[in-house]
């Protein structure tokens, strides 16, 4: 009776692990699927804005206009049609406020009704008139040309140059400088604090007396305490400056500013983590080493590294993948400047800033704000690709050691 | 005893809250609505206002879905947003509530104090890169620019760069703060901030918008008389079903005592 009641107890609790085991999984395969469903619909939009057109005169040759193109049109870089294989006119921009140049407020009719005839008879009118404006001025018997968008390629999503989210009329979506500029802050960091992380660990677990190690332990790990925002702008205030003046620079907010930061605020978890794993090194093990002759030094690096070198690694990518995924103080000393970026030394803007400055802002469902989501999927695969990365080297590590 | 009017006292602050008026958006009108609020709750004892900040996009998407009852915005409406709150079936109405001057401002320590708008615009386009060709010293232009969701990067763009888009390689701010600190420990720093926002460590500079005749420098009376070209309205949206409600806090904000909490905060009030 006794054992069956406690054979009963025990599949219950082994159900409610499993269970909860299965929720956890559950979520975070679910969360995915939310983020890519959301983020992969951007290749389903236009550059244009939803409810706008875009028009030329009828006789105008011209069949299609990039997203680029119409930006550098608008921004007035190209102002003659034959640049982009259109009539041999020069380029009259026209966008709806401009028709109080053309028809009086009597014309146009006090509740707009006649504005979608003036705008019509207007683009009828001049052979190199580029037109944007509201759909629901468009007239049904329409004199011009409307031109009609691909939606958003892969290639110029992923390859794209400019990152002009809230640009008018065509949104420009590259997020290439973002990508590379999350790389270069990214490994800046973890080239900082490896080396100084695993130094600290190896000091605090072989050579510091407890004495010592009683007091950095704690103060180290209080580093993890610490806000972002805080340390942000101590970034910005003392590093940035820092920066600008050793390197004589123009501005200081550069990706190594970033990357310091974020190297500050990695150390604790590579510190505490690869630390642990080196005091499980088993004494018997560092004792064997010691009596066979080998200096302390030897020691460490033949015995404890390669016994805890799963620990280190664990503690590199919880690192990297605080470095990767941190927003806010990246946000305040990198200058998030949307170019492709050369060298540490320049502004960069990252995956998490852009997000973080620009979700609240964008229209919930638009374009931008699906764009948004695709940047968070990009954001994932890379750090997936890094813990998978990790995970095969430290696998392949400890296969040798045994 | 005491349970009941201790019971008694949380349903009646439930009840309240729950009636709250909620004022959300732009983080530029969030001040002067905060002061706004509380002055009119002041004279109103059985009022009850909430201001909430998070930008003006934010604001008006929850008077779309019904969350807010005044969306505060340093920008108009946009097109998309009007399209949206018309397939909601819903209309809204728009109040100018104070205006806003902004500042071309420049590290202290750089010659120049003025520029024209087609020389602002060139700056902020990335055609102009060295402070010597706008008479300064030969020194690299550092642009600063709030991040493209804020209303001030969108008037700065419309009414000072006729619309054409920055140059990609402009530094982008996360707040008004943060490009005062830049501005003030980079020497060839240029960007923009409300007027309320100048202090010493940054140099406003004097604007010409008629091609180099007339210089005039940002302060209250340049912006009150509008000499001072870079101004910008700053709006209430609300719908119309709630006018009734929210009316009298908006003509509290439209009267003289509300304008004048405008000046105190630093923003320019409406002149008829």
């Amino acid at each position: 009776m006794k054992t069956s009641y406690k054979k009963i107890s025990e599949k219950l609790i082994e159900s409610l692990l499993f269970v909860s085991s299965m929720v956890t999984s559950l979520t975070v395969i679910l969360i995915v699927i939310f983020l890519f469903k959301e983020g992969l619909s951007v290749f389903n939009e236009t550059p244009v804005e939803a409810g706008n057109v875009i028009a030329v005169n009828k006789k105008n040759p011209l069949s299609s206009l990039s997203s680029e193109q119409i930006k550098n049109i608008f921004d007035q870089k190209i102002t003659h049609w034959n640049e982009v294989a259109g009539s041999k006119d020069s380029i009259l921009l026209f966008r709806l406020e401009d028709i109080s140049n053309y028809y009086t407020d009597e014309q146009i009719g006090e509740n707009f009704e006649h504005l979608p005839e003036c705008i019509s008879k207007v683009v009828d009118s001049i052979p190199g008139i580029l037109a944007f404006f509201p759909e629901k001025y468009l007239s049904k018997n329409f004199h011009g040309k409307k031109i009609e968008f691909n939606k958003i390629a892969l290639k110029e999503f992923f390859l794209g140059k400019e990152w002009f989210p809230t640009a008018q009329p065509a949104a420009q979506l590259g997020v290439l400088p973002l990508i590379l500029g999350t790389l270069w802050v990214s490994f800046g960091a973890i080239l900082l604090a490896l080396p100084l992380g695993l130094a600290a660990a190896i000091y605090m677990s072989e050579i510091a007396k407890p004495k010592v190690r009683n007091v950095m332990k704690p103060l180290i790990e209080l580093l993890a305490g610490i806000p972002s925002v805080v340390y942000g702008f101590f970034g910005l205030v003392v590093i940035v400056p820092l920066i600008q003046k050793l390197f004589d620079l123009p501005v200081g907010e550069t990706g190594l500013a970033g990357s310091i930061v974020l190297g500050i605020m990695a150390l604790p978890t590579i510190i505490t983590i690869s630390e642990d794993a080196m005091r499980n090194t088993p004494r018997a093990m560092k004792e064997a080493s010691l009596a066979l002759g080998a200096s302390k030094w030897q020691t460490i690096y033949k015995i404890v590294i390669p016994y805890s070198i799963s620990g280190i690694t664990a503690g590199a990518i919880l690192g990297i993948g605080r470095a990767i995924g941190e927003t806010m103080a990246v946000l305040m000393v990198t200058g998030n400047a949307a170019v492709i970026p050369h060298s540490i030394l320049e502004p960069m803007r990252t995956i998490p800033a852009t997000i973080a400055a620009e979700l609240g802002e964008a229209p919930d469902g638009g374009l931008h704000f699906k764009a948004l989501f695709a940047l968070g999927c990009i954001l994932f695969i890379i750090t997936l690709c890094i813990n998978l990365i990790v995970e095969y080297v430290s696998g392949r590590k400890t296969h040798k050691a045994h | 005893m005491k349970t009941k009017t201790i019971l008694v006292a949380i349903a009646f602050s439930l009840s309240t809250i729950l009636q709250a008026q909620k004022l959300k958006g732009s983080d530029t009108v969030l001040p002067l609505a905060q002061k706004e609020a509380e002055s009119y709750m002041k004279a109103n004892k059985t009022a009850k206002l909430t201001v909430i900040g998070g930008g003006s996009g934010v604001g008006l998407a929850a008077l779309i879905d019904g969350t807010t009852d005044i969306a505060m915005s340093s920008r108009k409406m946009k097109m998309t947003e009007k399209i949206k709150l018309s397939d909601a079936g819903k209309a809204g109405k728009e109040t100018i509530i104070a205006m806003d001057a902004l500042a071309v401002v420049v590290n202290p320590e750089n010659k120049v104090s003025q520029l024209t708008r087609d020389q602002i615009e060139s700056i902020f386009t990335g055609k102009t890169k060295n402070w010597k060709d706008v008479g300064g010293d030969d020194m690299q232009i550092v642009v600063y620019s709030r991040e493209s969701s804020s209303g001030t990067y969108e008037f700065f763009k419309e009414h000072v760069m006729s619309n054409k888009n920055y140059a990609s390689s402009v530094l982008s701010m996360p707040a008004t703060g943060s490009i005062i600190q830049s501005i003030s420990q980079t020497k060839g720093a240029i960007g923009y901030v409300g007027y309320a926002y100048v202090e010493k460590e940054v140099k406003a500079l004097k604007v010409s918008f008629d091609k180099g005749k007339n210089f005039i420098g940002p302060s209250m009376e340049t912006a009150k008389n509008k000499t001072y070209p870079i101004i910008r309205p700053l709006y209430y949206y609300y719908l119309s079903s709630s006018e009734k409600a929210v009316k009298p806090f908006v003509d509290f904000c439209l009267s003289a005592e509300g304008q004048k909490i405008v000046e105190e905060v630093g923003y320019v009030p409406l002149t008829k």
